[in-house]
């Protein structure tokens, strides 16, 4: 039994990464139609933002994932308003071309400034060691990753659901004609949902920087699990994600467990099997 | 958009005219390569592989416009077939080609059929998420496939118990040089058949497609069938020519990397294969040996400024500045 909860403590530390990670991709997604397989970049320099500062020049843990997500939001703002944005329109293999350069220049710059191996996360003191709750010794990195990450998602939700912002993104979402019609500039919307997702992203590199090793390969090694939570949370939805995700991070981490000479074989097979049964996502609107 | 026009005749039909004789002449030239350059053969065979390979991905991107970043998983699939079975005793060459392509066929089937219910960004993820599959199961299964060492003990009795495997390199060069021919003549036969129009219809408009009768999802499933056993083939020739098979073969960077030398040469575009798999894999063997980093940010630079500036590869520029020569010399 404790080894169950164990299992399914870690397997939802593991979703609430993969779903901060990309639940900006999901907005993004089902906002623009963008392909944008370069996402898990945005991520991978959060981490490494994270660690450098806090190895370089000391900076404290939560300071470092601060500035580390406002300067990876920012250079996601800027990229989308220069380059991504002359893409929109183009063919969807021109969309996979380009996000895929992207992926290759990154890992390239990144292997030349912090070197091909794996930058390790110091973590702070009080992140270190275990927690006892009801007799469960659980890790204290991982126990603050969930509270954390559920403390963002619910305020990410609240933005989406009760704010004007949120309102005119799933305004955006349903009918982006129908949006500007009534006077929401969308081109601004973009920009700011852009950066807004690559910001969380870069939080969900970094907070999970002890979970998904920084390293130049990031983006292409995780690359397929973003865009699994995307497609099988559905697109422009941020709830069916966080389903997907919270499933992922549990049924791999169980997998890992019970059946490691299996590997990650189960997630791809699961992943086809619900595919099939709901091609656009389990949350899919009708 | 672009407009396409079927020929009336597709061209297998075509009278014999000087022009198809002009077409062999490439091929001779390739022929005569180990008599210009001799030492390049084992170098000139990956090119052959590659550029089949890529062949294969072309009916899928570049006439179907199912854009596919897992297309490695097929090939893999070809390659470990062929390796397997060569070491399990059944060393013909041509045999265990045919043993592959069957097997990569039925693989590509049985994804095809979930890949192809969907569109879009799921398409892209499933297409990723079967090679991903399919590696991860080579990788675990050592005992067959020997994991990420490799599959180590393949070898192959001579081409027709004829021509065996030479430590030059020659028979894999004019083994793997037949066998691309027959696939280009095979695939040019079939982007100017009727089937090959209604695929480039499905890419430009599936819908209006359906709206005249043609079954886009069984005419999918097809080609992706075809472009599964041509992968498996050129899998197996490479395991064949290279008397090894690793875990390289099913990973999404040859996945990537084989539809970077596509774009590259040109895609739908029938020899786009031809120029983008040799001039990739120069430039590799050129940039890769003195630093990783330097080939990667090459790469994604160029792969950026073509998307920008020159979509259709470098066929793609060559077409726009031959048509502009012939306006200016119109006017």
């Amino acid at each position: 039994m404790a080894t169950l909860i164990t299992i399914l403590f870690f397997g939802v530390a593991y979703g609430m990464i993969l779903y901060l990670i990309s639940v900006g991709l999901a907005v993004t997604m089902g906002l623009i139609g963008f392909v944008n397989l370069a996402h898990g970049v945005f991520a991978m320099l959060g981490g490494y933002a994270t660690v450098s500062f806090m190895n370089r020049f000391g900076v404290p843990f939560l300071l470092s994932l601060a500035i580390g997500c406002i300067l990876v939001a920012a250079l996601g703002f800027l990229l989308e308003r220069m380059l991504y944005r002359r893409f929109y329109g183009r063919s969807e293999l021109d969309q996979v071309l380009f996000s895929f350069g992207l992926i290759l220049v990154s890992v390239a710059i990144v292997r030349i400034a912090w070197g091909p191996l794996a930058q390790p996360i110091q973590l702070p003191n009080y992140l270190k060691g275990q927690v006892t709750i009801l007799d469960l010794a659980l890790p204290a990195y991982r126990l603050a990753l969930v509270g954390f990450g559920a403390a963002v998602i619910a305020g990410l939700w609240f933005a989406f659901d009760r704010t004007l912002f949120g309102a005119r993104i799933r305004a955006a979402v349903d009918n982006r004609a129908m949006a500007e019609s009534i006077g929401i500039n969308t081109s601004r919307l973009f920009s700011l949902a852009f950066g807004l997702g690559t910001g969380l992203a870069a939080l969900g590199g970094g907070l999970g920087a002890d979970v998904l090793a920084i390293a130049p390969a990031y983006p292409l090694q995780y690359i397929v699990y973003f865009l699994i939570v995307v497609a099988v949370g559905g697109l422009g939805s941020i709830k069916g994600p966080f389903v997907a995700a919270l499933a992922i991070g549990i049924s791999d981490t169980a997998c890992r467990y019970f059946v490691p000479e299996a590997g990650s074989i189960f997630i791809f097979a699961f992943v086809f099997i619900v595919l099939i049964w709901r091609p656009n996502g389990i949350m899919e609107r009708r | 958009m672009k407009i396409v026009t079927a020929s009336p005749i597709p061209s297998l039909v075509a009278p014999f005219t000087i022009n198809e004789v002009l077409k062999l002449l490439p091929w001779l030239a390739a022929a005569a390569l180990p008599l210009v350059l001799p030492g390049y053969e084992p170098l000139a065979t990956q090119v052959f592989v590659m550029i089949l390979f890529a062949l294969s991905l072309d009916l899928l991107v570049g006439y179907a416009g199912i854009v596919t970043l897992g297309h490695a998983g097929l090939f893999g699939v070809g390659g470990y077939t062929a390796g397997i079975l060569s070491v399990h005793g059944f060393t013909d060459p041509i045999f265990t080609a045919l043993c592959a392509m069957v097997l990569a066929a039925v693989t590509g089937l049985a994804f095809g059929v979930a890949i192809l219910r969907t569109k879009g960004l799921t398409l892209l993820m499933l297409t990723m998420a079967s090679a991903f599959l399919l590696y991860e199961i080579a990788n675990k299964a050592t005992s067959l496939t020997g994991g990420e060492d490799g599959l180590q003990g393949v070898s192959f009795a001579p081409v027709l118990g004829l021509f065996e495997f030479d430590f030059r390199g020659k028979t894999a060069f004019f083994y793997t040089l037949v066998a691309l021919f027959f696939v280009f003549v095979f695939v040019r036969a079939m982007i100017h058949s009727p089937f090959g129009w209604s695929l480039r219809g499905i890419r430009e408009n599936d819908a209006r497609m359906v709206a005249i009768g043609c079954p886009i999802m069984r005419r999918r499933l097809i080609v992706y069938v075809i472009s599964a056993a041509l992968a498996g083939l050129a899998g197996a020739l490479q395991a064949q020519s290279t008397q090894f098979v690793a875990l390289y073969s099913l990973s999404f960077e040859l996945s990537g990397n084989i539809l970077i030398m596509l774009i590259l040469g040109g895609s739908g575009r029938l020899y786009g294969a031809f120029v983008g798999v040799p001039v990739f894999m120069f430039a590799q063997d050129l940039l890769a040996k003195q630093d990783p980093a330097n080939w990667f940010l090459g790469q994604g630079i160029v792969l950026i400024v073509m998307v920008t500036l020159a979509p259709g590869g470098v066929l793609g520029v060559a077409e726009r500045t031959i048509d502009a020569i012939k306006q200016r010399r119109k006017a």
